[in-house]
């Protein structure tokens, strides 16, 4: 995994709330067996028409929003399948960071572990964001902060992601370190 | 001891480590339960560190998301349609071989959708923890196990090390006072429940379905309560287990006997919320006052009594472009709205008892002309049962199709879908645009309502029809 720092970029806005992962990604493009080149399934249904031409009134195939790295989208984003598809999607297509003011947390736990940062903001914050489309951010986590134009606001980050994520560690190395532990707990339980 | 919640008992026995302000908890995996789509990236990451399945003897493996459900592909030679789901099935068939891991083969007589095949084992037990790269593990937690969804990069971490990192998550009662009315099942309630605490109102929480409206339901119907948990944004549901629980799981397979089956027993009764204990957010809901759900846009918290029209919602674009794509306008009544499609099965509605509730409507009767009703039972011992109790010819000559097990139309990526702009009324947990299919338009309701459409032709309430 590639560390993440610091995230400079405009916003594309998604504002729906509730955008479920069969949206990110929908079903019939998870026959895949590998988690590469996903991104140009990303958001399949709404990003091209019945002829797979792109609709040009959608967010992400305006000329604007090419090279954004950090999405924007309505509350609840994430919700439904835990498909790892979706994030991967979304890394794929350049996505490092995305921001609401609810993730659902499959879907969350799911971009930590890929590299794309997860940011819940206040709804005042998230508000501003969804009325501001191509806003110039910086998302700063070794200081939790994400800045918007003429001002900062903090966001909470579970602390061990954050820490994998700064050092572009996967937890699997912290798991297997356990191991004695585990063998531990199974022999007491005789399992 | 101070009181604690049947979660906060299972979630203790299962902490290797304790979490801590820096780390999570590393938290012990009972059961590992796998399926095709979710699990191929993580065996290629266990191929690329040399490591094994740890303890394959605590990993299950089946065939259900892009396996096809259709007789002559399952045990004819009839190829798979989809090239790339054919190749996913051999990817598993092969991971499963070179790792260890038991597969529940596409010929195997207990094969199945994940969800169903690890009750009907007896591997569903109370007290245990139980994952699967799938999010609705929840399931399982009608057994008073803590069950959830994971993804592919945690279903690696549970290859590897029988273990995931997990913070602590919150606990929510759900409160059901009394009984459910005739004609009005599990999935009514599920439905409501969702209805009132919204998509995302369980996120970062562990529901605990309790009452005597709950405790009222057979196993059958607890689980497809706690089937819908993640619709609501909860992980996980659970239901404390009692003798409902016991009777089901006696026998089983998977399930001790003699001596060893008293002393489960034991463990297992203690598995409650001790008096006194509290939830960090709770509702409460009565049953008896619940009539047949419907839901009317695209996703599970849309949805209304049966009976009743769309609400007008002035200026909110989001319900605006539902009802859109589903082609309806606020102020229509529900019932009389004509359907493509009827689709009976899932992990939701797809087990014997649900069958029940079809063959009850559909006994005598015949589908409407022009509707196509798909009946797929949620594994290959559940079509058996339902074989051997006549249930399947009840469901032919009423002019249903019935099929091999598998989640078939419940998300369209094995063949089965529902064609673009097409309504079909669902026993299915998601309406999400494009669920069943691209363009698909769903209605998610009981396998009573389904059933009933599907001969009428129209959405109708069931209860006129039994
Ligand atoms: S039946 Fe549907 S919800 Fe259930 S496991 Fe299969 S695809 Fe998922």
């Amino acid at each position: 995994m590639q560390a993440v720092s610091l995230i400079r970029s405009r916003t594309v806005v998604l504002p729906a709330p509730n955008i479920d992962t069969d949206q990110i990604i929908p079903a019939r493009f998870l026959t895949v067996t590998t988690r590469e080149g996903l991104g140009k399934q990303l958001f399949a249904d709404w990003r091209y028409d019945a002829a797979g031409q792109p609709r040009p009134e959608f967010a992400l195939n305006r000329p604007e929003a090419a090279g954004c790295t950090v999405l924007v989208a309505g509350r609840n984003f994430g919700c439904g399948s835990s498909r790892e598809h979706a994030p991967w999607a979304l890394v794929d297509h350049g996505f490092r960071a995305v921001i609401s003011s609810e993730i659902a947390d499959i879907f969350r736990n799911n971009s930590l572990k890929n590299g794309l940062l997860p940011v819940v903001v206040d709804d005042s914050t998230h508000a501003w964001l969804l009325e501001h489309p191509g806003a110039e951010v910086s998302i700063d986590l070794a200081n939790n902060s994400l800045n918007l134009p003429g001002r900062a606001v903090n966001f909470r980050i579970e602390a061990f992601a954050r820490y994998c994520l700064l050092n572009g560690v996967d937890e699997m190395g912290f798991l297997r370190g356990k191991l004695p532990d585990i063998e531990r707990y199974e022999a007491a339980r005789g399992w | 001891m101070a009181a604690r919640t049947l979660f906060e008992k299972v979630w203790a026995a299962h902490e290797v480590v304790p979490e801590t302000a820096d780390t999570p908890a590393v938290l012990y995996i009972d059961l590992h339960l796998i399926h095709e789509v979710t699990s191929p990236q993580a065996f290629s990451v266990l191929r690329s560190l040399q490591l094994p399945v740890r303890r394959p003897d605590r990993t299950l493996a089946t065939l259900d998301h892009s396996t096809p459900t259709r007789t002559e592909q399952v045990f004819g030679n009839v190829p798979i349609v989809l090239d790339d789901a054919a190749k996913q099935v051999q990817a598993m068939q092969r991971n499963c071989a070179e790792f260890g891991v038991e597969l529940f083969d596409l010929r195997d007589a207990r094969r199945g959708i994940v969800h169903i095949i690890g009750p009907e084992l007896g591997a569903s037990q109370p007290g245990t923890t139980i994952v699967c790269g799938d999010s609705h593990t929840s399931t399982h937690g009608a057994f008073g196990a803590l069950a959830f969804g994971i993804g592919s990069t945690e279903v690696g971490h549970v290859f590897a090390t029988q273990c995931l990192l997990q913070r602590k998550p919150k606990t929510f009662a759900i409160n059901v006072a009394g009984r459910l009315q005739p004609g009005v099942t599990a999935k009514d309630l599920i439905l409501a429940i969702i209805g009132q605490v919204g998509v995302g109102g369980g996120t970062g929480h562990v529901f605990e379905y309790r009452g005597p409206g709950i405790n009222a339901l057979s196993m059958d119907e607890r689980m497809t309560i706690c089937n819908m948990s993640i619709e609501a944004g909860a992980r996980a549901g659970m239901v404390a287990p009692d003798e409902t629980t016991f009777a089901y799981l006696k026998g089983r397979p998977r399930v001790p006997t003699g001596a060893a089956w008293e002393q489960a027993l034991e463990h297992w009764r203690a598995l409650v919320t001790d008096p006194g204990a509290s939830f960090d957010k709770q509702v409460d809901i009565d049953a008896s006052t619940l009539t047949p759900m419907i839901t009317y846009g695209t996703n599970p918290g849309m949805v209304l009594p049966i009976g009743e029209s769309i609400p007008q919602k002035r200026g909110d674009a989001v319900f605006d472009k539902a009802l859109a794509y589903m082609g309806f306008t606020a102020g229509d009544a529900m019932l009389g709205k004509p359907i493509d499609v009827a689709f009976i099965g899932s992990c939701t509605n797809g087990r014997l008892e649900d069958l029940q509730a079809a063959a009850r409507v559909l006994k005598g009767r015949k589908v409407a002309a022009g509707v196509r009703l798909l009946i797929v039972p949620g594994s290959q011992a559940v079509k058996r049962e339902a074989e051997g109790l006549g249930l399947a010819k009840i469901f032919i000559d009423a002019g249903a199709e019935w099929r091999e097990s598998g989640c078939s139309m419940c998300l369209g990526m094995n063949g089965d879908t529902v064609a673009k702009g097409k309504y079909a009324v669902s026993t299915s947990n998601r309406n999400f645009e494009g669920r069943q299919g691209v363009g698909a338009r769903t209605l998610l309701a009981s396998p009573y309502t389904a059933a009933a459409s599907a001969v009428a032709g129209r959405l109708v309430d069931p209860r006129e029809m039994l």
